[in-house]
């Protein structure tokens, strides 16, 4: 009798649920993408709209950042290292309705790595010598050198593979072979995807997503409690984070990302081209309260480029420990006893806006007068990135395993040390495990004793969700927003 | 004088313009924090505790120091905006009232007039948009907006005064009129010029405190109150005297001009003068 009962309850809620079950999501971001083709960018909104939703690469990366699995079903990997096989998932099909085949393959690699291509991170694929189609599903990728990392280069979302038909739209209208399908762009607010029914693998539990851009953090708190929105990733004002924790009917879910956030310094623009001077700046500051100050908590300290939560992180913060008494000593022996004057160029995040408010209060502290400015996006990338027109500036680094943006002596704070970057040139074609994480260490070590940049904290990822959302990920691994398992608790 | 100070509105306008303008004063030489820094241990303190008055804010600054050094900001950058509308905006309105009907006064009235068809926020906008944010640019592009404010206020005054017998008088014994302007018109409308100075000089806290907020005007570390209250809007919720404080400081501030300029027309205006008695 009571077994009767508790099937009649259990099917009761299990109708009751089917009938009211929501198959939608909204979730917000911060950040609008500026087109829809996620080999073409740099913008990282791109890749957290597409990335795994609508796009796949031959291989994808798991929540917790691991290489799994993506469009090649299997891989063989030559004994020299230098040719990989990759096996191609059967019965794959583009949104249009074409097949998947190894043409398909072959094209968006050869036009991501092509001379002329306008991919934002070519160096992915620097090694390859050759891309061929043996046969429909198999894909042979000749190297001009092993390397180590290959398979995580091919996981990225600027090496998914696109539809040769479709290339010409692909900005507008992404064609992709993922769960989800494209459905609408409202320039300024929102992108519609629904699910693709003729999807290879699981499909997805959502009928429809919509991405809603909110750049504001006192729309994205009021939108939130409206409940107009049921996830906003990345959150932007940190301070209300308590109060969302308090409120039963959300869900706060903070994850690690991998963004490096820095104080990029002008390496080559004097006085930052003396090591003691670099020095006294990461002396100078305080992480702690940065991280108190401008992120009301959240955020690991760094002493380098790197992210802790990697099996090969270093913990260097003593390196830079909070000195200002030593700050001002150095200035001294570097000629600067009276301080001097500088700029410190501002993106919009907070961690940004405000992190730079308390680092110029620190840097006056020692002596250092550090100019303010706020920049918009646009004119960051202009000034800073490209046209390297900065003393200071505060921003995170979120792609994964990006420490080897030190040796490139054209990146924007252009530190060029040779020693560092024969390093990473060996660590890119080392394939054992074990030599690979020594030099890792080692690298880790050069750019911190460097002080190529002061280093500051690990960036923190908030999401809001409402309480039944299920599947979200919870770390960053990269920049992803994967709904493909996401769904609603019954 | 004395009429002046046994008209309510006066003094009441007067004694708050007068508690703001001598915090401004005060922060020159000493305030209960050092603004410029930040005290992160200290941040959020609620108002009357641990010896701060009103409390600090995200980055542990005592508000009442970021209000009184805001104080200096939104009052100088008022200042010299309307000293900017005085300067340039009276000449411009003797001119056209002089040579009326003249193409001159057409060429100065209609370009005041182009200047008054646009919002003037906007154009403060883009203003600071283009030379990039900071007070001197608010300044400027809150100034340009007081020019056409004074000249229409001068060229109506002066108009009906060079009616008058007087001037009449004056041209009879030879005096052109760059110098009639100068000696007869210009002390007759002072008093209105004051009145509007007054209304002028509330406008222009206002629109500072508009531009820092959309984070066009002073820049950090320079404390301002449209900036303060921009900061503490995600913060409402729990700590809401980041931004009451400002607000009300804005407020009465504005409230203070506002009942002053009453007061002084009250008293300078003939004619409202002769309906009240």
């Amino acid at each position: 009798m009571t077994f009767f009962k508790a099937t009649v309850t259990a099917s009761a809620v299990l109708l009751a649920s089917t009938a009211l079950a929501k198959t939608d999501v909204t979730v917000a971001m911060q950040l609008e993408p500026p087109h829809l083709d996620p080999t073409s960018a740099a913008a990282g909104a791109i890749d957290s709209v597409l990335y795994s939703n609508v796009f796949e690469g031959l291989t994808r990366f798991g929540p917790d950042g691991s290489v799994n699995p993506g469009l090649a079903e299997s891989w063989d990997i030559s004994e020299d290292g230098l040719t990989y096989t990759f096996h191609l998932r059967e019965g794959v099909k583009f949104h249009d309705g074409t097949d998947l085949d190894a043409s398909d393959v072959v094209f968006s690699l050869d036009r991501a790595r092509a001379e002329d291509s306008a991919n934002a991170q070519k160096a992915l694929f620097a090694g390859i010598a050759s891309v061929e189609a043996v046969d429909p599903a198999t894909v042979k990728l000749t190297l001009s050198a092993p390397n180590g990392s290959m398979l995580f280069n091919l996981a990225w979302g600027d090496a998914v593979i696109v539809a040769p038909e479709s290339i010409e739209t692909i900005k507008q209208t992404p064609i992709g072979t993922g769960a989800f399908k494209f459905d609408n762009w409202v320039q300024g607010d929102k992108i519609d995807l629904s699910r693709n029914e003729n999807y290879w693998g699981t499909p997805a539990k959502l009928d429809k997503a919509t991405f809603k851009f909110i750049s504001d953090p006192t729309a994205a708190f009021a939108a939130m409690m409206a409940e107009d929105i049921d996830a906003f990733v990345g959150y932007p004002a940190p301070e209300n984070i308590p109060q969302f924790e308090a409120d039963p009917r959300f869900q706060v879910i903070l994850g690690n990302t991998e963004g490096e956030t820095i104080l990029g310094t002008n390496n080559k623009q004097p006085p930052f081209d003396n090591l003691k001077v670099r020095k006294a700046l990461a002396h100078a500051i305080d992480r702690q309260a940065i991280i108190d100050g401008a992120m009301f908590g959240l955020g690991t300290p760094i002493g380098s480029h790197f992210a802790p939560h990697n099996p090969d992180y270093v913990d260097l913060t003593g390196n830079s420990q909070y000195d200002p008494e030593l700050a001002k000593k150095l200035l001294a022996e570097a000629g600067f006893a009276d301080g001097f004057k500088t700029t410190l160029k501002l993106p919009p995040p907070s961690y940004a806006r405000r992190g730079g408010e308390i680092i110029a209060a620190q840097l006056r502290a020692v002596g250092i007068d550090a100019e303010i400015s706020n920049l918009e996006w646009a004119q960051w990338l202009e000034q800073v990135f490209r046209g390297k027109d900065f003393g200071l500036t505060i921003v995170s680094h979120t792609e994964p395993f990006d420490i080897g943006i030190y040796a490139r002596p054209d990146y924007y704070f252009q530190y060029d040390n040779a020693e560092f970057q024969s390093l990473i040139e060996d660590l890119n074609v080392e394939a054992d495990g074990d030599k690979r994480s020594e030099m890792i260490k080692k690298a880790q070590n050069i750019i911190a004793e460097d002080y190529v940049n002061a280093y500051l904290f690990q960036l923190a990822i908030p999401t809001i969700a409402k309480a039944g959302l299920q599947g979200m990920w919870e770390d960053a691994p990269t920049q992803a927003v994967d709904l493909t398992a996401v769904g609603w608790a019954d | 004088m004395k009429a002046l100070l046994f008209n309510r509105n006066f003094a009441i306008g007067l004694l708050l313009t007068a508690v703001f303008v001598a915090g401004a004063l005060i922060s020159f030489v000493w305030t209960p924090y050092d603004t410029s820094g930040v005290d992160i241990a200290n941040k959020l303190k609620k108002p009357l505790s641990d010896g701060y008055l009103l409390g600090t804010d995200h980055f542990g600054r005592d508000i009442l120091s970021m209000i009184m050094v805001g104080a200096r900001t939104s009052i100088a950058v008022a200042f010299v905006a309307v000293g900017i509308g005085i300067v340039i905006g009276v000449p411009l309105g003797l001119a056209a009232a002089a040579s009326k009907g003249s193409l001159m006064d057409e060429i100065i009235m209609r370009s005041n007039d182009l200047v008054f068809a646009f919002p003037s926020l906007v154009i403060a906008i883009l203003i600071t948009a283009i030379f990039g944010p900071s007070a001197l640019n608010a300044i400027i592009a809150i100034g340009i907006f007081n020019v056409p404010v004074f000249a229409r206020l001068t060229r109506g005054a002066a108009l009906s005064l060079w009616q008058r017998d007087y001037i009449l008088s004056a041209r009879v014994a030879g005096k052109g009129p760059a110098r009639i302007s100068f000696e007869h018109i210009l002390p007759n409308v002072t008093n209105l010029l004051i009145v509007q100075g007054t209304i002028q000089f509330s406008l222009g806290i206002l629109a500072e405190a508009g531009l820092s907020y959309v984070g066009l005007g002073a820049q950090p570390p320079i404390p301002s109150w449209g900036r303060m209250l921009a900061e503490s809007q995600t913060m409402i919720s729990f700590a809401p005297h980041m931004a009451l404080l400002p607000g009300l400081a804005i407020v009465f501030t504005v409230l203070g001009l506002n009942l002053m300029g009453d007061g002084l027309r009250d008293v300078f205006d003939p004619r409202i003068r002769r309906e009240k008695r």
